[in-house]
């Protein structure tokens, strides 16, 4: 089972992302997506610094993948894509269908958790479109995987979302500058102060949900080590991490370990959970609401 | 020559079908009652005997017929949507609204003659995107989600041969349609898996001497103080507390319980060349049906008669602001200056 380290969702700014790929570089992850997919105004990194860290990954023997934008509006948008669809070196994630427009028919691609596949027949209808790999909407659990599991086309591998705060959902608003009292237009980047999402609380103190520019996380920290021996029974391929400003080596070191049978899941669970920054959730996977957390299932 | 844009009213019921008929819908959409649809909510929706009747007197009165195939099929259960998709066919109805990939396959290799909608569930905002759902399965309208800016709206219309659809008024969704897992993260259903946001049977008032609070799968979505109006517990529209803020006070820090009304730029949809304006609301009374479309259809004939002396009447806005959710009603995104 490999490991892979999803794109970082957040604003960090050019010398943080370098210096959390050179760690990345040397860290026990399999496969690295890269690339901005949240907010097309953040430009911190161009496409060349992108792929600057794509060769030096590669050179490190990662498989890297190059992700799209989610939410595409503009003409300009659907230029820098088309840029990364014709790099003519790594493969692709796409996670928008104007991304699978230009993927298919000329490039094996991967297709993002925000694409709505939610059944074999779609599942089928991507592969002869060209996808190797895909990972299922966040919302999906264990017995919808599982059945899809069955179903899948020769090729296709399955990447599950098992660690990180999660990508619910996007708007045109950006969330961050109206709590900052800032038009969108006028945003003043301030979500570069937030590198985990700015917290959102109900009034009765419950750590909710996550903004982060125009998206909106899951305020729980999403944790599926402890479900590895049902991942690794249904023959999921990939297990994906998704970037936190700290601790995300150790994360991947839990996982690897627990991967390759060095640690209990169980134990792996509890020493995660001291490196998460927020609680845990698993809910989506066991078919209950995707905030909760249940510590007694048959793995 | 003006153009001529197609009014589209929702149809949650026969009654409700037929108010929407009699006061100049140029469309109704409609869905089965089971999760077939993106609003599968309890005592609503068409049985095939009722939406047989529906279909023929919105045919016998000139008005189409679109129904509505839109949440993602659920795996061990694909027959449950191609079985509807074959049953509109057979019906006879004007156009399907998918939002499905496979199940906008399927329905390209068994029913080519059936007309297909993108429906917003599909999440398409961009050109490339709706070639996408051309190319591959013939789509030949597309609704677009309620995240574009008017601009943006123009930059798609003129980019794709696909007929564009846009919400004109009712509940207002701030997030991308069919990108939205807030309410399964709560609650364990959503509009992709069930047809249903913040679904009602989660909900649970709470009343103290002081407040009242609405709870949505336990979690707090707001609190009202005594004589303040509240409304349902949808959980983007609750007030919440951002951290990180100098302000920390509650807020509706995700969107304002608020309606899209599109009355004021008649004239400017009519104009970027939209081929249709559709009325949120498949939830809502006949009653509400009745007022909404009247009111639009006298709005839209005013804008085609005459887009340059277009004023919205101040009778037409109070009468759609007391249907609002909130009361009060916003442009949206549409109004934006976003490019």
């Amino acid at each position: 089972m490999k490991l892979s380290l999803g794109p970082i969702q957040y604003f960090w700014d050019r010398d943080t992302v370098m210096q959390f790929y050179a760690r990345i570089a040397v860290a026990p992850v399999d496969i690295v997506y890269l690339g901005e997919v949240v907010c097309a105004k953040r430009r911190a990194l161009n496409a060349t610094d992108w792929l600057d860290i794509a060769g030096r990954l590669a050179a490190c023997g990662k498989e890297v993948v190059l992700s799209t934008l989610v939410l595409v509006e503009a003409a300009s948008e659907l230029s820098r894509m088309r840029h990364i669809v014709e790099n003519g070196r790594y493969r692709v994630e796409a996670n928008d269908m104007a991304a699978v427009n230009m993927l298919c028919g000329r490039e094996r691609f991967v297709v993002g958790p925000h694409i709505n596949i939610y059944n074999g027949e779609t599942l089928r209808l991507f592969s002869d479109l060209g996808a190797c790999r895909w990972v299922p909407p966040l919302e999906l659990g264990r017995e919808a995987v599982t059945e899809l599991q069955a179903m899948r086309p020769k090729g296709m591998e399955t990447e599950v979302f098992a660690f990180g705060r999660l990508p619910l959902a996007f708007s045109a608003r950006c969330f961050t500058a109206r709590a900052h009292g800032l038009p969108k237009d006028d945003c003043q980047f301030r979500c570069a102060d937030y590198p985990d999402g700015m917290e959102l609380e109900t009034r009765d103190g419950l750590q909710f949900l996550a903004l982060n520019g125009i998206q909106v996380q899951s305020g729980s920290t999403a944790n599926l080590v402890r479900e590895l021996p049902t991942l690794r029974a249904i023959e999921v391929d990939v297990l994906r991490l998704s970037p936190q400003s700290r601790g995300m080596e150790t994360v991947i070191d839990w996982f690897r370990r627990a991967i390759d049978g060095r640690v209990d899941p169980d134990e792996a669970a509890r020493a995660l959970e001291a490196s998460a920054s927020t609680g845990p959730c698993n809910g989506y996977w066991h078919g209950v609401a995707g905030m909760d957390w249940l510590t007694e299932f048959d793995p | 020559m003006n153009r001529r844009i197609e009014l589209v009213c929702p149809a949650g019921s026969l009654p409700a079908l037929k108010v929407a008929v009699d006061h100049g819908a140029d469309a109704v959409y409609l869905g089965f009652r089971n999760a077939t649809n993106a609003r599968n909510f309890p005592g609503l929706n068409f049985d095939d005997s009722e939406m047989r009747r529906g279909i023929q007197y919105a045919h016998e009165r000139g008005a189409r017929v679109f129904l509505a195939l839109n949440t993602y099929a659920r795996v061990g259960q694909w027959s449950d949507w191609t079985r509807a998709a074959d049953a509109a066919a057979d019906l006879g109805v004007d156009a399907v609204i998918l939002a499905d990939p496979g199940l906008m396959h399927y329905c390209r290799e068994r029913h080519p003659a059936l007309r297909l909608h993108l429906s917003v569930q599909g999440s398409a905002t961009n050109p490339e995107a709706i070639s996408f759902y051309a190319r591959q399965f013939g789509v030949q309208r597309v609704v677009l989600p309620r995240v574009l800016s008017l601009n943006q709206v123009r930059y798609v219309i003129s980019n794709t041969p696909v007929e564009v659809e846009v919400f004109g008024f009712g509940s207002l969704c701030v997030m991308v349609e069919g990108r939205c897992a807030l309410s399964s993260y709560v609650t364990g259903e959503s509009p992709n898996t069930c047809g249903v946001c913040s679904p009602a049977k989660a909900v649970r008032w709470e009343e103290s001497g002081s407040s009242r609070q609405s709870r949505l799968n336990g979690v707090l979505i707001d609190v009202y103080a005594p004589g303040e109006s509240a409304g349902y517990p949808t959980l983007c529209k609750g007030r919440f507390i951002v951290r990180g803020v100098p302000d920390v006070s509650p807020a509706y820090a995700l969107e304002e319980p608020t309606s899209l009304n599109v009355l004021g730029i008649l004239p400017d949809l009519l104009r970027s060349g939209i081929s249709a304006v559709k009325v949120e609301g498949r939830q809502r009374s006949p009653a509400y049906v009745a007022q909404v479309t009247r009111v639009l259809r006298a709005a839209l004939d005013a804008c085609m008669r005459d887009p340059s002396g277009y004023v919205p009447r101040p009778e037409w806005v109070a009468e759609l602001d007391r249907l609002a959710e909130g009361r009060q009603h916003t442009l949206g995104a549409i109004d934006r200056a976003w490019q």
